[in-house]
């Protein structure tokens, strides 16, 4: 691993954010309507429940973590369509840049461009609704490290559907989040699910995370091996994801797709 | 010892071969032409000295590196042009030659790039995204980034397509003049046969994925009863029977 390969792959990014609106102000809004959404509807959740039950924590916490999730996992993947839409490939592939060097640049790209957005939301959840982020305790930070790795996990299977579809399955891998959702628990916990979706969520690392949330928030017992197990499974959904890109990486380059990639003669 | 060394490479994909057994090296300061009509294989052979094809049989060997097994290195020593390979027109000259710099490891980038856009006429547009740039300086920024790294391989696939005769000069003279004074060697590919007579120190005719002819592109023609260079690239590209080694 050389650092300055993967430096360059960062930098790269950063001044397409830079010089473009169009790719900066994504980085937030979305996320941004989406707290300012929840963050309405959970107040007027409060206000029509008599149990005095507070869904800010529950539900914006959760909209909160899942966009995070997803800025993750585009994050990844939007970083190397860069190269596809640029028909960037050859010259990507032909420096000395190692697959591994190019895929950790992927994954500080998006870093650097998930952090934006969490920064944004956290922001915007607890200057305007409230949401205080003591309530999870220190399980915070195990929350985001087990989502910020699946989506890194999950960024790097768009990378590679796209590399080995071509350009235009960009359009399988925006929605994965969304058909991820209704087995992660966001919103409801797991056993709300029928069995064969339950077995799906507990192999999903963010079904953890929301389990652990809604546990601490509404103060039952919450265990800790539960985090360890999400952590463990998102650690090895990102070596299956690595292994996965490798693979077609390394098809790729036989049979000759690699030379041969870009957005007119692949579709 | 040889800037490159290929020997005995092979691509095939099923049945159809693209390049079968070819060898041939390219010494230091020497300029090679690897000649052919469309489809003869100097594409895949580029894709497979660029690392970004696999060979299905052959050794590939540049400045004593195995490409193979010593990937890094061996790119790290190599750079290229291509018409087919703009770099991303969403980036300045500038970053463009910054990224690609640090991607090959390039020492005092900085200097470095102000050096290239001076040498290639381009600091007037330091600042200006590549993509609004005509066809001829957006090929003046690829030669520029082939040069960043000061390769000891060049591989240069049609590099003054698309660039009117005095451009096209310049950059004969420029990459003549940098192959004459550094040590690293180039392999050009062309269709205008008076450009490979006025640069190229010796030539490789590719027909069928084969090397049909080697040698001199000055004497070839009439070693060959042609009259030009032109003539004989014909000859191969409709009777290679004729000219079979």
């Amino acid at each position: 691993m050389h650092i300055t390969r993967i430096a360059a792959v960062v930098l790269r990014q950063f001044y397409l954010i830079r010089g473009s609106v169009s790719r900066l102000v994504p980085l937030f809004i979305w996320v941004a309507i989406d707290i300012v959404l929840w963050g309405f509807m959970t107040k007027y959740l409060n206000t029509v429940t008599s149990s005095g039950f507070n869904f800010v924590p529950v539900l914006l916490g959760a909209v909160l973590l899942w966009d995070f999730f997803t800025r993750v996992m585009h994050g990844v993947t939007m970083a190397f369509l860069e190269d596809v839409w640029s028909r960037n490939f050859l010259n990507m592939f032909a420096s000395p840049i190692s697959i591994f060097e190019y895929l950790a640049g992927l994954v500080a790209s998006s870093v650097f461009t998930s952090a934006i957005g969490l920064v944004v939301m956290l922001l915007l959840a607890t200057a305007a609704f409230g949401l205080s982020f003591f309530a999870y305790g220190m399980a915070l930070v195990g929350f985001l490290m087990i989502l910020f790795i699946f989506g890194i996990a999950l960024g790097i299977v768009g990378c590679t559907l796209v590399l080995r579809l071509g350009p235009s399955a960009e359009w399988f891998v925006w929605p994965i989040p969304a058909l991820l959702s209704p087995f992660a628990g966001v919103f409801y916990p797991v056993t709300t699910l029928p069995g064969w979706m339950q077995m799906i969520a507990y192999s999903m690392p963010p079904s953890y995370v929301f389990e652990g949330v809604r546990a601490i928030v509404t103060g039952k017992a919450f265990a800790p091996s539960s985090l360890i197990t999400g952590a463990l499974l998102a650690m090895v959904y990102v070596v299956i994801a690595a292994m996965f890109f490798m693979r077609v990486y390394r098809q790729a380059v036989r049979t000759g797709l690699i030379a041969r990639y870009s957005a007119e003669s692949l579709s | 010892m040889s800037i490159l060394s290929v020997t005995n490479l092979r691509k095939s994909y099923g049945t159809t071969v693209a390049v079968d057994g070819i060898s041939f090296s390219v010494a230091p300061r020497e300029i090679v032409g690897l000649l052919g009509p469309n489809g003869a294989g100097k594409t895949t052979t580029i894709n497979m000295l660029l690392g970004v094809l696999a060979p299905s049989a052959g050794v590939i060997r540049i400045d004593g590196h195995d490409l193979a097994t010593e990937r890094r290195q061996a790119l790290s020593r190599t750079n290229f042009a291509a018409v087919y390979a703009p770099l991303p027109g969403n980036l300045t000259v500038a970053q463009n030659l910054r990224i690609f710099g640090m991607l090959y490891g390039v020492a005092n980038l900085a200097r470095r790039i102000d050096e290239l856009l001076e040498q290639f006429e381009l600091g007037g547009f330091r600042d200006t995204k590549c993509g609004v740039l005509s066809s001829g300086e957006q090929t003046r920024v690829c030669l520029a980034k082939a040069m960043l790294n000061t390769p000891m391989l060049l591989l240069l696939d049609e590099p003054t397509a698309s660039l009117d005769p005095s451009t096209a000069l310049d950059v004969r003279t420029k990459i003549r003049r940098s192959t004459a004074s550094g040590v690293g060697g180039v392999l050009w590919t062309s269709h205008n046969m008076y450009e490979v007579e006025e640069v190229c120190d010796r030539v490789l005719f590719l027909s069928h994925g084969r090397v049909l002819l080697e040698g001199n592109p000055r004497t070839l023609p009439s070693e060959h009863g042609k009259a030009t260079l032109e003539e004989l690239f014909i000859t191969v590209a409709r009777e290679p029977l004729a000219l079979e080694r």
